[in-house]
């Protein structure tokens, strides 16, 4: 059991930057996030676009946002669940709360806070007839283990970056790897896309475009898939597997069900106060919360985040008081050892 | 009666099916997904989730009048070659931007990916 003050569902930087205002507090944090590295949107859809409205940043990459958040949340050393889904909560008799993940990690703290922005990444699903009855039996979104595919046949259908990078690796396992996408265009980094030229050229594996996966046949397991070409000719393959490849699309996921206060896709909270959600113990900040007059922007996230922190002190320290004060008189102690402060001025004549 | 000589008027078909006719502005460096938004025909969290860069699908919508459309950027393209319910009218509403020749226009918004 992974036990703290704030547990943070999420990795983004509404999350990072809830750290740096625990650690000053002296809360320690640890996030949970489906996704495998920390910095959420930022990290994960744009990280090379540049972000003009982050203060005292005329211009910062949303990448090079995320690594500055982690550089100075680091000294507060958070703890990290990364590549898990926040699926169920319960709280104890004590109050505090158990959140477990999707691989049934549980984690232990008096307060949560959500800082999930959109919710979880997760596969586009393509819309297929009865996909979910095959999924795990021959269709998989996201390639947990390569061997698997050893001496199988293969369909990969997407034309992006994921598509590309796994018809190369699998062409060297696989016994066929067919790569199907709706054009004949694909986009991926340069040399990627003239690998798979070169497979295709060689012969070790076939592409058909511009086509799309209309069906798929089997009971217990996937025996086949049937294409459509774009002519509406219809074909059909024997295949072992069919890995769709179509990106990540976000969901508010298991969340929904935690007895949340849910608008609009959305998590209300109180804005008057603390940006606590209907459950006591529970905030919701940054993009994932609702209330009159919110504002989608990293700038607000960072406001809610220290907000929410404040009230989390009360939570972890009843009755204890708490007096605002300023780093630039304070400085920064990290729960690291490392200490942070003004060089201090000295009183000496000169001669 | 447009209340801005530099409205146009645009039909936009929700994803019930329901059919608004709204007056868009040419002067504020608005696109069609900004107008969606604006008068709230789709909820919040199921369009414009990237916030207009076409790197989701959240805002896919389907053209059903004549109008001579710019051409799609690569980004455009490439993100409507991995969504579902693509048609050969699709188009990411963040990507047209408003202006006077889209007077009329009539568009209807594709199903919600999260549906």
């Amino acid at each position: 059991m992974i036990k703290t003050d704030i547990l943070i569902i999420g990795a983004g930087p509404t999350a990072l930057f809830a750290v740096f205002e625990a650690g000053l507090l002296k809360l320690n944090c640890h996030l949970i996030d489906v996704l495998a590295q920390p910095g959420g949107q930022c990290s994960e859809i744009y990280p090379k676009k540049p972000i003009y409205d982050i203060p005292a940043h005329p211009e910062i990459l949303a990448g090079e946002l995320t690594e500055k958040l982690l550089e100075q949340s680091k000294q507060f050393s958070p703890g990290f669940t990364l590549g898990e889904r926040a699926e169920t909560i319960s709280r104890q008799d004590d109050g505090k709360f158990i959140v477990t993940t999707n691989k049934g990690t549980k984690h232990l703290a008096p307060v949560v806070a959500i800082a999930g922005g959109l919710g979880c990444f997760e596969p586009r699903k393509p819309n297929i007839k009865n996909i979910e009855r095959l999924e795990d039996k021959g269709v998989a979104y996201i390639i947990k283990d390569p061997e698997v595919y050893r001496n199988k046949r293969v369909v990969i259908a997407g034309g992006g970056d994921s598509a590309l990078d796994w018809t190369i690796f699998l062409s060297k396992i696989a016994k066929k790897v067919t790569l199907i996408h709706r054009r004949n265009e694909f986009r991926g980094a340069l040399d990627s896309v003239q690998k798979v030229q070169e497979l295709k050229n060689s012969g070790k594996i076939d592409i058909i475009t511009p086509a799309e996966v209309t069906s798929i046949e089997g009971n217990n397991f996937l025996k086949s898939v049937t294409y459509t070409t774009r002519d509406g000719e219809q074909q059909s393959l024997l295949t072992e597997a069919l890995i769709p490849l179509f990106g990540l699309t976000p969901k508010l996921g298991p969340i929904a069900n935690w007895g949340l206060e849910i608008e609009r896709n959305a998590i209300k909270v109180n804005n008057a106060l603390d940006y606590q959600t209907n459950i006591p113990g529970v905030f919701a900040i940054g993009d994932i919360n609702t209330y009159p007059g919110k504002l989608k922007l990293i700038l607000c996230g960072f406001h809610e985040a220290t907000i929410m922190c404040h009230a989390a002190y009360k939570i972890v320290n009843p009755g204890k008081r708490y007096v605002l004060k300023y780093t630039t008189v304070t400085g920064v102690d990290g729960f690291d050892g490392t200490r942070k402060e003004a060089t201090k001025n000295v009183v000496k004549s000169i001669q | 009666m447009k209340s801005n000589e530099l409205d146009i008027s645009l039909k936009i078909v929700d994803r019930k099916g329901n059919v608004h006719i709204v007056d868009a502005p040419t002067d504020m460096g608005l696109n069609l997904m900004d107008i969606v938004r604006m008068y709230d025909l789709a909820p919040d969290g199921t369009i414009g989730v990237c916030g207009g860069m076409a790197m989701c699908a959240s805002c896919q919508c389907y053209i059903l009048s004549p109008h001579k459309l710019l051409d799609k950027s690569d980004e455009e393209e490439a993100m409507l070659s991995d969504v579902i319910e693509v048609k050969r009218n699709s188009r990411l509403a963040c990507q047209i931007q408003i202006n006077s020749d889209l007077e009329g226009l009539a568009i209807e918004l594709a199903p919600a990916e999260s549906d």
